[in-house]
């Protein structure tokens, strides 16, 4: 199983008495768009804190395969060390330093991982302008990848939801993961938007290589996009398998019937 | 390790000794304490901020007491009916003004930057600006030095615990605050204010949909948490004096005392006071006088590392 | 005529009288805890000049100066759309010409050579020492403060520590405390700059690496503490620090290398120069710093903790990094007031001197470096100006009275300060705005 990303066994996330997570295992292969979907308040998002290290399940345990072939254990670290380890996020309403423009946004992603001192930094001295050069060719890149490159020096919170998720995204790439999570990137978007992301989603697999992790409660795109699908209900793992056997499960179409039928519709 | 075994073994034996008198003096203090963090914890409830003002309103209500004591006591210390008469007007008194100064600070410091959707670091800067303020003009309208309260009552024992005195002082601390804060408890639990509170303080925005005025709730908790800590300026300057700067201190300890019980908490409030004032009085035996304010302070950044939630949790919301 | 006896209209005269009467109170006389009665007594009733005109009670004075001002903001209420728009397009882009590189950097230099040619141009005494000790001392706290609460967000209580300790190991390394010196036998204070900047920066990794994890409220609350607890300490720990006493005095700085020899002596400008080297190194060094991956970093976890920390960002570590960094000029501060006072007493370093360098970053504004310094020039001039030629009537204390409501007024009406961070005003109006949704009128567009 070496091409396995993330190896999450057992898992279960309490809340004082509120089973968030009860006993998931799923796995995910390296190079795959991965989705996970569900009703409301099935987990979803519990799922992404818990293997960014926001959250620590009480049992279970998440292991990252990293760079190198090194795995590392998600739980009891940190969120900024998973993070460096190559985990890359987006967040369900996007959370952008808002007041800073779209260049610097990105850039804050694409600095952290050069080493750095702070007296160097004080001073500028050269390596500390080689490292910013460096940066800032890698952020034109990114920003170009998601076609954000004439909204560079826009101030974030002024930007459409669209190009918010676009940046979002060119943002977690600028930390060079392995693997990119992303949390209901098409919310809040308009179709044409939507179109656009898929694509982008895509290619930020062929041509950079990461691996996607989605949660989508916008079933055209899920289906379209995802490889492989896991349906979370209550917690629970309760399906998993290629779009086309999801849609003819009817455990899942139970689940989405019993709870919220016009979400599993799409909008 | 072997002196410092004689050296706490000697002070266990003061300790051993002072127990009962320490443990009364501790326990009047921890009851001023909670009165003071029930003011944290209301505010900090519907707010979710520490009302960084409510030292001020325990010096105002401090000065409250002093000036109708010495208005009212004359040369020969009084006794009976005009003692209880006295201290129950110096309650009045205090409340009014701890209430008054709440209410000030709430319109001018907060109101208005509730209005603007103000961050929150703005909150805690106007905030401080307002004690600063307060403080300082109190300093400059009463002078810069500290003064002793005429005393309205014999500061005789009462009845003694163990063999350690009780005196007057402590058991009016003790009927004073139990009375306010049952009185409070009970307001809090059952009443419609009292149920307005708590549904601001659990979801301010549903509450606001629910026909709760959220203003108007917000008002009137600064209300009763300057009451209560105003009442608890009076008491304290009993024994202690004013001056005004009197806020500082006590004020810290009671947030100590606010996150200890767990901030929000109301009950926590006052179990917080009496355990951060028992334990400080206790204290005294190992540690210098000067030292006390060291300790209680460790005790804050100890319990917001260890356990910022505090001992009850925070739960005005939940219930009360 | 009507729009006078409006609600809202009515409500203004009423907020007008409350501020005019506070006014009356905190200009006038003292009062005692004697006659509790006198103060505001006297600030109402005492005579006064009206306007120099004739003389009658103070709050007839006030009352009409209060009709005056309800007057214009109801003019300004009814007839001020065309006026607030017009002043409106001036605020909003005032920064145009400061933004181009060379053109901030000439006003550098203008303002550079003014402080050099200072002492020459004002050489009255009083003056020449104020500029060390009420001004130049002050603006390096409030630029270290600003590390801290301008960049990093964190607010700051108990600055006054980090001065206190920076003094405080001045005094240990000449040998002027009760314990003996640092190295055997005294050396010159000069040493002490290096050694007290680092012994300040490792105080507040101590301090930061604990409490840092805190939320904001908290934190503040824990470094009032700390501050109290640095005086506690200095006042009772005799055989240390000399307790209430103070120090033994501490010899002036001297420079011996080779040819170059140099004696600080009693007289203020040679401090003043030293210090203007050091204040002039630390407004480089920081906004270099600013503009690094650092001062990103900062505004990052300012903004957004978890956006932060999902890029690889460790908050604690920039947080604990701002905390020491800004406790160094704290610390430098403390080395010059050390030995330019010669004697140094814990007195000197108490809740109110923390609160006073805030306010000098508050009025300046948060995060903006020349705001700052402009906000700890403009108030201290004050200070210093008021001590040398007291008003009638003013106590020294008096001045806490307008910092606490100046911290007010400003957090009421001009939050990011009189120069503003651009960055900070941004943030400020978009988290008023967040439920309001009037984004497009604060974002002005473009940032270039």
């Amino acid at each position: 199983m070496s091409d396995v990303i993330f190896d999450v066994r057992d898992v279960t996330l309490r809340f004082g008495g509120v089973v968030s997570l009860n006993d998931v295992t799923l796995h995910h292969l390296r190079g795959e768009i991965l989705a996970v979907i569900g009703p409301n308040g099935a987990g979803k998002t519990s799922l992404f804190n818990s293997l960014t290290g926001v959250y620590q399940p009480q049992e279970g345990s998440i292991t990252f395969v990293g760079r190198n072939e090194k795995s590392v254990s998600v739980i009891g670290r940190k969120a900024h060390r998973v993070a460096s380890a190559g985990v890359a996020r987006t967040f369900q309403a996007s959370r952008m330093f808002s007041a800073l423009t779209a260049f610097e946004n990105v850039k804050i992603g694409a600095e952290n991982h050069h080493g750095f001192g702070v007296v160097g930094a004080m001073l500028r001295g050269p390596r500390t302008r080689r490292d910013d050069r460096l940066s800032d060719e890698r952020t034109v890149e990114l920003l170009r990848f998601v076609g954000l490159t004439d909204r560079a020096n826009t101030i974030a919170a002024s930007l459409s939801y669209g190009e918010r998720r676009r940046l979002e995204i060119a943002r977690g790439l600028a930390t060079n993961p392995q693997v990119l999570l992303l949390d209901e990137p098409a919310a809040g978007t308009n179709p044409s938007e939507k179109v656009e992301l898929t694509n982008l989603i895509r290619r930020v697999r062929d041509e950079m290589g990461v691996t996607i992790l989605l949660i989508e409660h916008d079933m055209k795109l899920v289906m379209s996009l995802a490889e492989r699908l896991y349906v979370l209900n209550f917690g629970s793992v309760i399906a998993e398998g290629t779009p086309e056997e999801i849609r003819a499960n009817p455990v899942v179409i139970e689940a989405y019937l019993g709870s919220s039928a016009t979400q599993a519709g799409g909008s | 390790m072997g002196a410092f075994g004689h050296y706490l073994a000697a002070h266990f034996d003061t300790l051993k000794l002072e127990f009962w008198a320490l443990f009364v003096g501790g326990v009047a203090n921890g009851f001023l304490y909670g009165m003071i963090a029930v003011g944290y914890t209301l505010v900090y409830g519907v707010l979710r901020l520490i009302n960084f003002a409510h030292s001020e309103v325990f010096m105002s209500g401090g000065f409250a007491g002093y000036f109708v004591m010495r208005a009212l006591v004359g040369q020969s210390v009084p006794s009976g009916f005009s003692s209880v008469g006295l201290i129950l007007l110096g309650i009045v008194a205090s409340g009014l003004a701890g209430a008054l100064v709440a209410t000030l600070i709430e319109r001018v410091a907060y109101r208005t930057l509730r209005r603007r959707n103000a961050p929150k670091l703005a909150y805690l800067i106007s905030a401080i600006g307002a004690s600063y303020f307060l403080f300082n003009l109190a300093g400059k309208e009463f002078g810069h030095l500290s003064v002793s309260m005429p005393q309205p009552y014999i500061n005789h024992p009462v009845f003694h615990i163990f063999g350690a005195p009780v005196e007057m002082y402590y058991v009016i601390i003790l009927v004073v605050s139990v009375a306010m804060f049952v009185l409070l408890d009970r307001v809090v639990a059952t009443t419609k204010l009292g149920r307005g509170i708590r549904a601001v303080a659990q979801d301010a925005e549903t509450a606001s949909l629910m026909g709760v005025n959220i203003d108007r709730t917000i008002a009137i908790t600064f209300i009763v948490g300057g009451t209560l800590g105003g009442v608890a300026g009076f008491l304290f300057g009993l024994n202690i004096g004013v001056v005004y700067t009197m806020g500082f201190v006590p004020a810290l300890k009671a947030f100590t005392a606010a996150v200890l019980g767990g901030i929000g908490n109301l009950r926590g409030a006052m179990i917080g006071g009496l355990i951060l004032g028992i334990f400080e009085s206790l204290c005294v035996v190992f540690v210098q006088a000067a030292y006390i304010d060291v300790v209680a302070f460790g005790i804050l950044v100890l319990v917001l590392l260890v356990r910022p939630t505090g001992i009850l949790g925070e739960r005005l919301g939940r219930s009360a | 005529m009507r729009a006078f006896l409006e609600r809202r209209s009515l409500r203004r005269l009423l907020i007008t009288l409350g501020v005019v009467a506070t006014v009356e109170l905190m200009t006038g006389p003292p009062g005692s805890n004697q006659a509790p009665t006198s103060g505001f007594s006297g600030s109402f009733g005492e005579s006064a000049s009206f306007f120099g005109l004739f003389r009658t009670q103070r709050w007839v004075t006030f009352f009409a100066v209060a009709l005056v001002l309800w007057g214009l903001t109801n003019f300004w209420m009814a007839n001020g759309a065309r006026v607030r728009q017009r002043t409106n397009l001036v605020v909003s882009r005032p920064r145009e010409l400061s933004q181009r590189g060379p053109v901030r950097w000439g006003f550098a230099l203008v303002l550079l050579v003014v402080a050099l040619l200072l002492p020459h141009i004002e050489t009255a005494a009083f003056w020449e020492s104020a500029m060390v000790t009420y001004i130049a001392i002050y603006i390096l706290l409030a630029i270290g403060l600003n590390v801290v609460v301008g960049f990093a967000g964190l607010l700051d209580l108990g600055y006054v520590a980090f001065y206190a300790i920076g003094a405080y190991t001045t005094a240990w390394v000449t040998g002027a405390l009760p314990t003996p010196a640092l190295f055997h036998h005294p050396l010159n204070p000069f040493w002490a700059i290096p050694i007290a900047i680092v012994i300040v920066m490792i105080a507040g990794v101590i301090l930061g690496a604990p409490t840092l994890r805190l939320r904001g409220d908290y934190l503040a609350i824990v470094t009032l503490g700390f501050g109290e607890i640095v005086t506690i300490f200095a006042n009772n720990l005799y055989g240390i620090t000399g307790g209430s006493l103070g120090t033994k005095p501490i010899p002036h700085p001297s420079i011996h290398l080779g040819p170059l020899k140099y004696v600080w002596g009693l007289t203020p400008v040679p401090y003043y120069y030293l210090t203007l080297a050091f204040v002039v190194l630390f407004l480089v060094v920081f906004s270099l710093l600013e503009r690094s991956r650092i001062g990103r970093a900062w505004t990052a976890i300012r903004e957004d903790e978890v956006a932060a920390e999902s890029v690889g960002i460790n908050p604690l570590k920039f947080k604990v990094m701002a905390f020491a960094i800004g406790a160094a000029s704290a610390g430098f501060a403390g080395v010059v007031t050390a030995s330019a006072d010669t004697y140094i007493f814990p007195s000197s370093f108490t809740l109110q001197f923390s609160i006073n360098i805030l306010v000098l970053v508050i009025l300046g504004g948060m995060g903006s470096i020349a705001g700052v310094v402009l906000g700890a020039i403009i108030i201290q001039t004050i200070q210093a100006y008021l001590t040398h030629s007291p008003p009638a009537g003013y106590q020294a204390q008096d001045l806490y009275i307008y910092l606490g409501a100046l911290l007010i007024t400003m957090m009421i009406f001009r939050p990011a300060g009189l120069l503003p961070s651009r960055r900070r005003k941004r943030e400020i109006a978009l988290s008023e705005v967040s439920h309001e949704g009037h984004l497009d009128e604060v974002l002005t567009g473009d940032d270039t």
